[in-house]
């Protein structure tokens, strides 16, 4: 179900003095399966873009078709919309509230219907998929948890419903390294064992160069830019002048290259600089 | 009387939690020093920071700010001046319409003079590189700028302590780096003493020293260059390294000569030159 976002415009609280306009004609197509990072400054306009594509922010102007439908038209079903669209939200302590940890996260499953059985299936595999020990915290209250178990509790709320399209809004904010890896390898997992589609909102430019196909930068209110890591990541000026980055490995192959050393600077992970380096130290062995 | 925060034997357990959050902890936090804390989820470390300015106080064993026992209710308000705190969410810490205003909302609630609140907000705005921005309603501003609001609000009461727990989470790459400048000037400048509590190990490497905190307990302190130098020993409790760190410690696997204990590009870019 590809989403097609059409010269979609935002205005938060029209007409009073705090108007805001937060999207300006935005243009974005997002086919099936494929892995999107969102990338932008703080404001730019990320969340209130992604809220729009399953029903929870309604355009002021402009249209989000998914599958084929305009899904503010009168008569769309938003209830299915959002099974099929899962979103994980900025702040996962807003998405919380149930006693329990095993209640919060079966929420979702028990409102599509679900047989008892498949609801506790999907709550077990999903709080583990996140890195939680079912047992020790599935009678936990949600509210008394650390930051980053809340949030991966929030995120379980959203896998155990099994979306089509799987939207997480900066989901690794405040997790542990070891948590931001895990969560992420599952993500991708998932994406290649149910082909889903997969859009990332992130801060972290090391991630984002790591994990996804396609990204899409967004500046005051509107999409700038758009294209492969590589093509996106070339651009460190640009990327700064708007309040981002390029990840530190991809900073020191472009202070080697300064130094007049002929090493590629479109490196994006340690993987990649690891293998580049040691190409060029038994090159230079050889020579 | 000692200018430092010392946990002796500190252990906190939270109303009806069957597991002790902190176990038995023993630290000292100097005058003057940027300390870093680091651990996993759940390690404990922002009960531990509510600890070091009384919001909490231990189960067992006691902690002391400049000789100030925490269990002593009559010390609370010395101590919440002493030690101030900066959270993660810029937009759960602002409260009113304009930043001046919020900057002065800590000293007004201390009940300190009009004359004097002026001067405190403007000295703080000015730390913290946002005079221009005084007047301005604090929803205009970026992440970074908000925070960094948030962070005047607390020097206005003048702290000699400040804790910061995970003020950079969610904040962009630019805001990120604009805050951690500033708390690197305060602590260098105005000789703030600072307890920074981050998960971007970036960060962390900026510190004079690091705490590292796994299941309730600390488990590594240290330099940074002590502490990054056991890149599998962090990875073992769920932490990790910049990246420069990581390749420089792949490359030794391969025999590449280069230092086990790099942090920095700069450092980085210095090895690798001779070998390239
Ligand atoms: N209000 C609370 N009631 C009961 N237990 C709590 C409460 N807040 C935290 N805990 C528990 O205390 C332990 C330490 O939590 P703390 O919030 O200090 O961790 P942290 O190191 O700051 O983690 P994070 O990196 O996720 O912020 C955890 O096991 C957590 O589940
Ligand atoms: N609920 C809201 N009411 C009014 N303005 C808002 C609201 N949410 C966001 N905004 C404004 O819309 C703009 C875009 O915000 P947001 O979508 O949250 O950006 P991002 O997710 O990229 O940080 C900002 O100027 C922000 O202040
Ligand atoms: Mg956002
Ligand atoms: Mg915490």
């Amino acid at each position: 179900m590809p989403i097609i976002v059409k010269n979609l415009t935002h205005i938060y609280m029209p007409g009073t003095p705090f108007e805001s306009v937060a999207l300006q004609d935005v243009n974005w197509t997002v086919e099936d399966g494929e892995f999107w990072g969102l990338i932008g400054h703080t404001g730019s306009g990320k969340s209130t873009l992604i809220q729009h594509l399953n029903g929870l922010l309604k355009p002021t102007s402009g249209e989000v078709i998914i599958d084929g439908v305009n899904i503010n038209e009168r008569g769309v079903n938003l209830k299915e919309i959002r099974q099929k669209v899962g979103l994980v939200f900025q702040f996962p302590e807003h998405q919380l509230f149930e006693e329990t940890v095993e209640k919060d996260v079966a929420f979702g499953p028990r409102n599509m219907d679900l047989p008892e059985e498949e609801v506790n299936r999907r709550v077990k595999e999903a709080l583990e998929l996140v890195g939680l020990n079912y047992n020790e915290i599935k009678d936990r209250s949600p509210f008394e948890l650390s930051g980053g178990q809340m949030r991966r509790v929030a995120i379980a709320g959203v896998l155990a419903m099994k979306p089509k399209v799987l939207i997480l809004d900066e989901p690794t904010v405040g997790l542990d390294p070891k948590g931001r890896d895990e969560i992420l390898r599952e993500i991708v997992k998932l994406r290649e064992e149910q082909n889903i589609t997969v859009i990332l909102v992130s801060h972290s430019m090391e991630d984002i160069a790591k994990l996804v196909d396609k990204i899409a930068v967004m500046h005051k209110g509107r999409i700038v830019d758009s294209g492969t890591p590589k093509e996106i990541f070339k651009n460190y000026q640009g990327l700064i002048s708007i309040g981002l980055d390029i990840p530190q490995i991809t900073h020191l192959m472009l202070r080697l290259k300064q130094k007049g050393k002929d090493v590629a600077t479109d490196v994006l992970s340690v993987d990649e600089a690891e293998a580049e380096i040691l190409k060029v130290v038994r090159g230079k062995g050889r020579a | 009387m000692a200018a430092e925060i010392v946990a002796e034997g500190v252990c906190y357990q939270y109303p009806q939690a069957a597991d002790m959050a902190l176990k038995d902890i023993n630290l000292r936090i100097r005058k003057g020093e940027f300390v870093a804390i680091i651990g996993p989820n759940g390690s404990g470390k922002s009960t531990l920071a509510k600890l070091f300015n009384g919001l909490f106080v231990p189960t067992k064993g006691k902690v002391t700010v400049d000789g100030l026992d925490t269990r002593d209710r009559n010390n609370i308000w010395k101590i919440r001046q002493k030690a101030g705190m900066v959270f993660q969410n810029p937009d759960n810490q602002i409260v009113a319409t304009m930043v001046e205003e919020d900057v002065a909302f800590g000293p007004e609630n201390l009940g300190v003079p009009p004359e004097e609140i002026r001067k405190r907000v403007y000295e703080a705005l000015e730390i913290v590189e946002l005079t221009e921005f005084a007047q301005k309603p604090p929803h205009l501003l970026s992440g970074g700028q908000k925070q960094r609001v948030a962070i005047a609000g607390v020097i206005a009461m003048r702290p000699d302590y400040i804790i910061l727990d995970e003020p950079t989470a969610m904040l962009d790459p630019v805001g990120r780096k604009e805050v951690i400048n500033t708390v690197k000037r305060l602590n260098k400048e105005e000789g703030k003493t600072i307890v920074l509590i981050t998960h971007f190990m970036e960060e962390a490497v900026q510190a004079d020293r690091v705490i590292v905190m796994d299941k309730g307990r600390v488990v590594m302190m240290g330099t940074p260059r002590e502490i990054f130098s056991q890149v599998e020993e962090l990875k073992a409790i769920g932490l990790d390294v910049p990246q420069v760190t990581e390749l420089a410690h792949r490359l030794r696997r391969w025999g590449l000569k280069v230092r086990g204990d790099i942090l920095t590009i700069d450092e980085m870019v210095e090895c690798l030159c001779p070998l390239l």
